[in-house]
């Protein structure tokens, strides 16, 4: 340590004190902690109303009593549509890349910061502004069209949709500005003898998912204004009434929303890989697969859109072509599987909560993605699409994955952001929850989708009842779970013992300084000699 | 072949009203079993390497093996070769799926807020049902007059969207009589999961009997009439007519010639061109109680006669 002692407690957090220097910060650090605290009160929000849909869902309309939570149709559709638009637009899209991709990926590769810092905060003040425009519709008309905005609905339905479409534009040149940062971060401000091939995998991660950010959100944004120009100015693009084409924003909205779905589970991918090999104190097996994989995914899924169209009319050649891309991208994600278990094998392995969260993606990842590849054969799609059990299918994927990595990593980096060690016992309490609320919440609902129930609906056939019952029950045991997750973090924030630099005894390079880092990150820059997983 | 039927008995899929089910479960029953497998060693493997080599102190010496060439290629190309077979074995049935055969029964099907409307080629026209006759070749023309819909028989195991401004179309062939759901699988608002309909498989003898009967409807008295128009148009979905209670709009029983209260407070008298107006342009005047702009306009899809059997209609509800 070269610094005095008087200068030894100052850390980023304490550094400067009021709200106005974290509002008009530049550090990373800090623009990854407020990130967080929004995002976890979003998902909170977008939590709630799932139990609310949840709750509806118990039992049919017609038994009394129970039947009918929600006061109409109307008011089920608009619950469905803001638990799905805040939880893609502001939880789980941002979530790993703004959170943990800004405070860690400059940590990372040995950087003072990402390459841009004032950038950085005006993509914090970007999503804040859209968030802020998506809440206030809430307040108006509200919006009920579903996440997915499809026309002719969405110009017709007369609520707030034209105020979301913005709030989602506005929120994309988050995502873009961030995306563009990384890259040029990951290009630029690498620590000397950190080359491309000794970066951490989350690195490679959040690079390949920056250059999806960059090159789709564009996209979505331009369908979006579309939407807005249409509603407004009556011209038309998608509204068949005015000469345009519905089957037409399906291709321009897949285009952006199928490489989201990478967006949303690259990252994730990455924190696995950061997590297996720590607490497993391995090398990860095949780094270059995993790396190039990431790339590879990224490249790819430009190509698959059409597969959320086997049945909207698209021409069946089309539907034969997107079916084969799409199994052409379940490859890499299928090697990915197997390096991750290939890396916990003669590994020394110990179960603290975030490899307990780690395991558990695994565990979920493996069901989502065999149910994805059933979803891409073209006559099983055609029965289950837009049925449960394509429901179930991308929570596995979203939730089974993305938002248990985004858990295990939170409570793997707590320490090192916060400067607190958290309770282990809470934290893998709140996995044991979270896991199996979790399979009891959305297995039920793979074979409700196999039954034929579609999504989407405020009521349901009575042979379906059960099964709903079940799947009731299991949200309630993920609102248990999480609430235990809040108190953890809560209870180790404010009562939590000192942490060490490096607590799990993992080899990248935020675990070389402080607990928490200094404003600086690194006091003398480091020089890389070795790969980021080097447990000899 | 008996884990094959087992794991097919095991899949919940809905009764098979068609050979194409049966060849669409055969395709699940396989893909359910490889994954089941393919989960099984992952997970398995994942389970057992974290239990056989869990840390036993905390100077455990791990083995250092980045990467092994021969392993990676071919648990790339294992999983390479099963996508494909199950790609091609889907493209085949697809095929089946989407090529519609040469002289099969025509039936229009258009989806609208929020009911399915049935034509028959003799014009023939009903709501929320489909009668076809078993075992012949049944095209479905679809089309919609909103927004998307999507026709889907669980039973049958198809599946298109009713796209406004084009028609799709959609064939079966039943081998089973009996009743069969429709649902409405594409998201199209307030009373989406209202939009069911019956898929009904008769015998060609009752098919036939059933549009003789269907076509000598035509000549009725207006409020007959009227009364057919109001399932016809799916009013039925959103207006009770027999007891005051609350669908989603307005119930119509003992509405005509009574004062209604409007959201503004103020009270207008239900006669016919109130009714007339509530019918082409539903905004302009809302009851108390209701949201705005939740009734599609029919403008254009009612003509002067039509109009006038519906307001007779409504006129008897009393």
């Amino acid at each position: 340590m070269a610094t005095t002692s008087a200068h030894s407690d100052e850390n980023y957090i304490n550094c400067e004190k009021g709200l106005w220097s974290w509002l008009t910060t530049v550090d990373h650090k800090r623009i990854g902690v407020m990130y967080m605290i929004c995002v976890m009160f979003f998902f909170l929000v977008g939590g709630i109303m799932a139990l609310l849909l949840r709750l509806e869902l118990f039992a049919p309309n017609k038994v009394a009593g129970v039947g009918g939570v929600l006061s109409d149709g109307n008011v089920y559709n608009q619950v469905m549509t803001y638990h799905g638009a805040i939880m893609v637009f502001m939880v789980i899209v941002p979530g790993i890349p703004a959170i943990l991709g800004n405070f860690f990926l400059p940590l990372h590769i040995g950087a003072k910061d990402v390459a841009f810092p004032k950038l950085n905060l005006a993509s914090w003040y970007c999503f804040m502004a859209g968030a802020a425009m998506a809440i206030f519709t809430f307040f108006t008309t509200r919006i009920d069209t579903g996440w997915t905005f499809y026309t002719p609905y969405s110009i017709r339905t007369g609520t707030a949709t034209a105020m979301m479409v913005m709030a989602a534009f506005v929120m994309g040149f988050s995502s873009i500005l961030t995306g563009l940062n990384f890259i040029v971060t990951v290009h630029k401000l690498r620590a000397p003898g950190m080359t491309m091939h000794r970066m951490p995998l989350f690195v490679w991660a959040m690079y390949s998912t920056a250059i999806i950010q960059v090159l789709a959100t564009p996209v979505l944004a331009i369908t979006l204004m579309l939407i807005a120009a249409e509603r407004f100015l009556g011209i038309g693009i998608f509204d068949p009434k005015l000469g345009g084409d519905p089957v037409l924003f399906q291709h321009f909205f897949w285009f952006y929303s199928h490489p989201a779905v990478y967006i949303m589970i690259i990252p994730a991918m990455g924190v696995v890989s950061e997590l297996l090999t720590a607490f497993s104190r391995k090398v990860i097996f095949g780094y270059t697969a995993i790396a190039y994989s990431s790339l590879g995914i990224a490249a790819v899924s430009f190509f698959v859109w059409g597969h959320h169209m086997f049945v909207s009319g698209q021409s069946a050649t089309a539907g034969i072509v997107f079916s084969f891309i799409t199994m052409l991208v379940g490859v890499p994600t299928a090697i990915k599987m197997f390096n991750w278990v290939a890396t916990i094998y003669k590994g020394s392995v110990s179960f603290e909560a975030p490899m307990l969260f780690a395991l558990g993606f695994l565990f979920l990842f493996a069901i989502g993605g065999v149910t994805g590849i059933m979803l891409a054969v073209l006559p099983i799609d055609v029965h289950f699409h837009d049925t449960y059990f394509v429901v179930a299918h991308f929570h596995y994927v979203m939730v089974g994955g993305t938002l248990m990595a985004i858990m295990g990593g939170f409570y793997y980096w707590f320490p090192k952001m916060f400067g607190k060690m958290h309770s282990d016992v809470t934290a893998r309490l709140s996995f044991v929850f979270i896991f199996i609320g979790f399979n009891v919440t959305f297995f039920p609902q793979f074979i409700l989708g196999a039954m034929g129930m579609p999504r989407r609906y405020f009521d349901y056939i009575p042979q379906y009842e059960t099964l709903n019952k079940i799947s009731t029950v299991g949200s309630w045991l993920i609102a248990v779970g999480f609430l235990i997750g809040l108190y953890t973090i809560v209870q180790g924030l404010l009562k939590g013992p000192k942490a060490p630099a490096n607590p799990w005894g993992a080899k990248t390079l935020e675990w070389t300084i402080p607990s928490p880092p200094t404003m600086h990150n690194f006091e003398v820059e480091p020089v890389v000699t070795a790969g980021p997983y080097e447990y000899r | 072949m008996m884990w094959f039927n087992f794991a097919k008995a095991q899949s919940f899929m809905p009764s098979q009203g068609t050979e194409i089910a049966k060849q669409v479960d055969n395709l699940y029953g396989f893909l359910l079993i490889t994954s089941f497998i393919a989960c099984v060693l992952v997970i398995g493997g994942m389970i057992y390497f974290a239990w056989k080599y869990k840390r036993k102190s905390d100077n455990d010496k791990t083995a250092y093996i980045s990467h092994n060439t021969t392993l990676e290629f071919v648990w790339s190309f294992i999983p390479l070769v099963i996508f494909l077979f199950v790609f091609a074995w889907g493209w085949f049935i697809y095929h089946d799926m989407r090529t519609m055969p040469k002289d099969a029964l025509e039936i229009n099907v258009t989806g609208k807020q929020w009911a399915w409307e049935t034509e028959y080629k003799n014009g023939y026209k009903t709501v929320n049902e489909v009668v076809v006759p078993v075992g012949r070749d049944v095209k479905i023309i679809l089309g919609s007059v909103d927004v998307i819909h999507s026709f889907y028989v669980p039973s049958f195991r198809i599946k298109q969207d009713a796209v406004p401004g084009r028609y799709t179309a959609l064939w079966f062939r039943a081998d089973k009589l009996g009743d069969f759901h429709i649902f409405c699988t594409e998201y199209c608002g307030t009373a989406h999961s209202g939009m069911i309909g019956r898929l009904k498989v008769v015998p060609q003898a009752d098919f036939d009997k059933y549009l003789e009967e269907g076509q000598e409807e035509g000549q009725l008295p207006l409020a007959k009439r009227g009364e057919k128009l109001f399932a016809l148009k799916a009013c039925s979905s959103c207006h009770s007519v027999d007891n005051p209670a609350v669908k989603v709009g307005p119930s119509l029983f003992q509405v005509f010639g009574h004062e209604v209260t409007l959201t503004d407070g103020s009270k207008v008298s239900a006669d016919e061109n109130y009714l007339r107006e509530s019918i082409l342009t539903p905004n302009a005047k809302i009851v108390k109680n209701f949201p705005q702009g939740v009734m599609p306009t029919f403008q254009g899809q009612l003509n002067e006669n039509e109009l006038n059997a519906l307001i007779e209609y409504i006129k008897g509800l009393k």
